[in-house]
């Protein structure tokens, strides 16, 4: 199977799910909290012609108030930190967070030091682990459906409100 | 080493010089503190070589001191010239050379923050990695801060640079940006739509690599070379590799040097694709980045296949690759082929669309001597008068035995820099049929079992410019690395680029220079 008929039938999938949860679109705020910029390149690429990501209603929006969701990269540096807060609170509840590659899941090869805050989930609370150095396009799409299905476990259980 | 060169710096400086040592084509000169500045400044103006590092070490246990070292490039003999000052703890002053050499400004500043050493007379003393937040007194790269420590925040204020007079506003824009772009922060002065006053403001995403470097093992310190800029990942392994296999003394055999030159040029090929799709974009010409995204996205994918990695992560080690690349030809000749036809289609029609070429034609305009004077590297060097290429230049891996141009021009806009790169990805394309057309047989790494004490330079031209790297091993461990990446030259760059251009011109400008924010701020 090619890259595109992969990414073709999880597009599909999560395209079902994002209709059912949001409605009709999610949006994705993208955060770099001091990565290397592969995963910057990463993403770049959901956009290309090939993965076209917006066919299966995903969106990343320039501001994080239009966000639902917060693809977060990089391990938090000291110097990205209060940033990363500001942002995170800039966008309205209910709000999803996804760690994206190794430095954002948990510091990564930069681990915990004098600059680098160990991983994105001792800043802000973080509900989906998407690993890799860097992640395919596949797997940040991947990522993002079992974000969806953890929302959909959240919305169930009332804990909050669609 | 051209002797001769040498010989008039002995003449003229003759009694002042304490120390002298040659390692490969590095000459080290030890001189006392006072003299740097004369000697730097004859150096650079005399030989015309440019400044394309300097950087402190830590030696108060073995030497009682601190060294102040300032690198010189003589691109006509390869060969590198490394002026060394002790600075002793008690009195940790050392002369600026901003004044003399511009391009040493952002150096000064950062060894100031990471070593607590005061560069005099520096125009701009402020802090530069450590923001305000940072405690007075705590130095980062000193031999006794604990790199686990975590300094607690404290009160402080940075001062931007103030344009005043009527009708001027600031626009700030920044750190988190509209884009998928790295964090940095923008402070525009303007009057009416023009730009009068730019001011960068970086170092969000300093990670304390240098310190962890030191930390690491050898294996283990290649994979963070790869990750200081991620999209520039071989060029940073191939260059660290090389400073490591020079100390090592080890001969690297020819089909890892073929497949190094490989690696190098595909990266050069998704990145400049990657560049030329952000022009587009930014100048709404959505066909031809969509265009180019699909190109670039199929070097990525071809990148995947050959090497098991999107970003040709995990491929280069001390001694030499670690995947032979041989048996993949045939399908990287293919995709070439068909990418070679799509490119040339691509370029054809962006340069003769009046929409984009009124965008980058005149705008953004660096001039040969602000580049010269900044020491601005790679394309966006290249594109402004200044010749150089560590390829050409300083040749490592294979690139003395094949045949390639470098392409260069004067006028320093956004469409010269576009067009240099576009002139370097069919050079890029012609080097990688050369090697493997050319690829030699046998092995693909020397073995390495233990590196000597010792230190050496390892450079490489990355698609942003040239890298340079500087190690210094003991007891098999990093003692110090310093990295230069091409983006921590050209970033201040964009402060002259912009000036009198319009705010909506910004993004063009800023992408057609492609500046790595990670590798700046490492």
């Amino acid at each position: 199977m090619t890259v595109e008929d992969e990414i073709e039938i999880m597009g599909q999938r999560l395209n079902d799910r994002i209709n059912k949860i949001f409605g009709r679109s999610l949006h994705i705020r993208e955060v770099d909290a001091g990565s290397c910029n592969a995963c910057e390149v990463e993403v770049t690429a959901l956009s290309n012609p090939v993965y076209d990501i917006e066919r299966f209603g995903l969106h990343i929006v320039a501001s994080p108030r239009h966000a639902d969701m917060l693809l977060v990269t990089g391990p938090v540096t000291r110097n990205m930190e209060l940033a990363l807060l500001k942002t995170y609170n800039a966008v309205p509840s209910p709000k999803l967070v996804a760690a994206m590659g190794s430095c954002a899941c948990n510091g990564g090869i930069f681990g915990d030091t004098y600059a680098s805050g160990g991983g994105v989930d001792r800043f802000i609370p973080v509900d989906v682990y998407i690993p890799g150095c860097p992640p395919r396009p596949g797997a940040v799409i991947f990522g993002i459906m079992v974000a969806l299905d953890k929302l959909e476990q959240k919305i169930r259980k009332k804990e909050v409100r669609a | 080493m051209n002797i001769e060169n040498i010989d008039m710096i002995r003449k003229e400086f003759k009694s002042l010089i304490l120390n002298e040592t040659v390692s490969h084509n590095e000459l080290y000169l030890t001189v006392k503190k006072d003299v740097a500045v004369k000697l730097c400044d004859y150096i650079y103006h005399h030989f015309d070589a440019p400044l394309i590092s300097m950087f402190a070490t830590d030696e108060r246990k073995i030497e009682g001191s601190f060294k102040v070292h300032y690198v010189f490039s003589f691109d006509r003999e390869d060969a590198f010239i490394i002026i060394k000052i002790d600075v002793d703890e008690k009195s940790p002053y050392f002369k600026s050379i901003t004044h003399r050499i511009p391009a040493a400004s952002w150096y000064e500043r950062e060894i100031q923050d990471m070593f607590g050493l005061v560069p005099q007379g520096h125009p701009d003393p402020r802090r530069l990695i450590n923001f305000e937040d940072w405690p007075d007194g705590v130095y980062p790269l000193r031999k006794d801060f604990d790199i686990s420590t975590k300094p607690p925040r404290v009160k402080g204020e940075y001062a931007y640079r103030r344009v005043e007079g009527e009708g001027v506003y600031e626009i700030p824009v920044g750190p988190v940006h509209a884009g998928v772009i790295e964090p940095g922060h923008f402070r525009f002065s303007v009057a009416g739509e023009p730009i009068i006053n730019l001011e960068i403001r970086h170092f969000y995403t300093h990670k304390g690599v240098e310190k962890l470097f030191e930390r690491l093992s050898l294996d283990k310190a290649v994979f963070l070379a790869e990750r200081i800029s991620g999209d520039n990942s071989v060029a940073h392994a191939v260059a660290f590799c090389q400073a490591l296999e020079k100390i090592a003394g080890v001969d690297v055999p020819l089909r890892a040097r073929y497949t190094r030159v490989i690696l190098c040029e595909l990266e050069r090929l998704y990145n400049h694709l990657g560049d030329i799709a952000g022009i587009a974009t930014d100048v709404a010409y959505g066909f031809g980045a969509a265009h180019a995204n699909k190109l670039k996205e199929e070097i990525l994918q071809l990148n995947e296949r050959v090497t098991g990695s999107r970003m040709l992560r995990g491929m280069n080690a001390a001694g030499g690759v670690r995947r032979d690349i041989g048996d993949k030809k045939d399908e990287i000749l293919l995709t070439l082929a068909r990418f070679q036809r799509d490119f040339r289609e691509l370029i054809e029609l962006i340069f003769s669309t009046s929409s984009v070429m009124d965008r980058i034609e005149t705008t953004g305009h660096i001039y040969t001597d602000t580049a010269k004077g900044l020491h601005v590297v790679g394309p966006a060097g290249r594109a402004s008068g200044m010749d150089r290429d560590t390829r050409r230049d300083h040749p490592y891996a294979a690139y003395d035995e094949l045949n390639f141009k470098v392409p260069a021009m004067k006028s320093g806009d956004v469409f010269a820099r576009t067009k240099i790169r576009s002139d370097e990805v069919a050079e890029s394309i012609g080097l990688i049929e050369q090697a493997l057309w050319s690829l030699p047989e046998g092995d693909i790494r020397a073995e390495i079992r233990k590196i000597p004490d010792g230190y050496a330079l390892g450079y490489s031209e990355a698609p942003r410019g040239e890298v340079i790297y500087w190690v210094n091993i003991k007891e098999n461990r990093i003692e110090r690395c310093k990295v230069r990446d091409p983006s921590f030259c050209n970033w201040l760059a964009i402060e002259y680029a912009v000036l009198d251009n319009i705010v909506p011109d910004f993004p063009i400008i800023n992408k057609s220079l492609s500046l790595s924010y990670s590798g700046n701020d490492m």
